[in-house]
């Protein structure tokens, strides 16, 4: 791989500012220069906590249902169940992380190697 | 590794802190979930077409694993800067309490805003989390070194899987090429699930992945935002039903 493919185009940075790190930092700045007044459990940020959580489930559907690259390989079926399994497994050991991704994890691979 | 008492000459340098605050990177199993995070995001990044470097300033500079998925994903998909930066811009706002909450544990009566610079910048769910539970072992003066050294850990560990999971991505068969992927989903909805609190946490998290295909369906460009809005809307319904019953 050379130098020029591991930076990529110069564009594709000043997206990556223009719509990652600013939306981000501003948040954080805001947070750094009016921190003081701020109840935590007020009403508007506990919508602004649903709001961002629900968006970010919604990423978390969208990899899975329009898979990015190598994922689209895997049969819909065997994604969905995947999820699936890890869910029932996260739920099942008072909701811990990593065997619910082990078990998803194993889920999608025992199914392709099931599939050939 | 315990950390030292409150009062060991072990505090008395900024630098020793600094490293203590680092070694305590190894005492989370949440490191661990950040690393299998960051596989996954490096291996996103590789096959929605970013190169390494963009990757790797993502982590650097935004440092919000759902920030970075948000963003791989609607400009992957072929959203417009405007529509992802809105995403983005939403998805980052629940940084502000974060920041605002986490900063006090730091400040004394001397401390300058600047100074508390990095570690607002480097406030983040982990990191938060982590504060919460590490910093009241730590001498308040001592407290912001602590928090530069761990955040400065748990971004190395972070850059270093991305660059494992960009790298597996290009060499690994399809199969396991497709198993790195999948770890973005599962970590992020098994982490998240865990930090539901309430009811209404977990109405968001649950409509917001069903209500996804359907805003899909719609093709308006902003189906990540419509579907987030309306679920996070039910969900704060929700809670509002329960404070006014409760």
């Amino acid at each position: 791989m050379s130098a020029a493919q591991l930076v990529g185009d110069w564009q594709a940075l000043v997206v990556l500012f223009v719509a990652g790190v600013i939306p981000n930092q501003i948040w954080r700045m805001l947070g750094l220069w009016f921190g003081g007044g701020i109840d935590e459990g007020s009403e508007l940020l506990v919508w602004v906590r649903a709001v961002a959580t629900a968006i970010l489930a919604g990423v978390i559907a969208q990899i899975v249902v329009e898979p990015p690259g190598a994922l689209a390989s895997v049969p819909d079926g065997l994604r969905y169940g995947a999820v699936g399994a890890g869910l029932v497994v996260f739920l099942l050991t008072r909701r811990s992380i990593f065997a619910g991704v082990v078990a998803g994890e194993a889920f999608m691979l025992a199914g392709q190697w099931w599939l050939g | 590794m315990a950390l030292p008492p409150l009062d060991s000459p072990q505090w008395q340098s900024s630098w020793r802190a600094f490293t203590w605050g680092l070694r305590s990177i190894t005492q989370t199993i949440l490191t661990l979930v950040l690393f299998a995070t960051y596989l996954g995001i490096g291996a996103l990044a590789h096959d929605s077409h970013f190169s390494l470097v963009w990757a790797l300033c993502s982590t650097l500079f935004v440092w919000a694993g759902p920030a970075q998925i948000i963003l791989i994903t609607t400009l992957g998909s072929g959203a417009t800067v405007i529509q992802s930066a809105i995403a983005v811009t939403v998805s980052a706002i629940r940084l502000f309490p974060m920041v605002v909450s986490v900063l006090p544990l730091m400040r004394t009566p001397t401390t300058k805003r600047r100074e508390l610079f990095f570690a607002a910048h480097l406030t983040a769910v982990t990191l938060w989390v982590e504060c919460h539970r590490f910093l009241p072992q730590v001498p308040r003066e001592r407290r912001i070194a602590f928090v530069n050294g761990l955040g400065f850990g748990l971004v190395s560990v972070c850059l270093t899987a991305n660059t494992i999971g960009y790298f597996l991505a290009a060499n690994l068969t399809r199969t396991l090429g497709a198993a790195i992927l999948l770890l973005t989903p599962l970590s992020f909805l098994f982490s998240t699930a865990r930090n539901c609190r309430e009811v209404a946490d977990v109405v968001a998290l649950a409509l917001g992945v069903l209500l996804y295909p359907l805003a899909a369906k719609m093709n308006s460009g902003l189906d990540i935002l419509v579907s987030g809005l309306a679920a996070g809307t039910i969900a704060y319904g929700v809670h509002w039903w329960r404070d006014v019953r409760a």
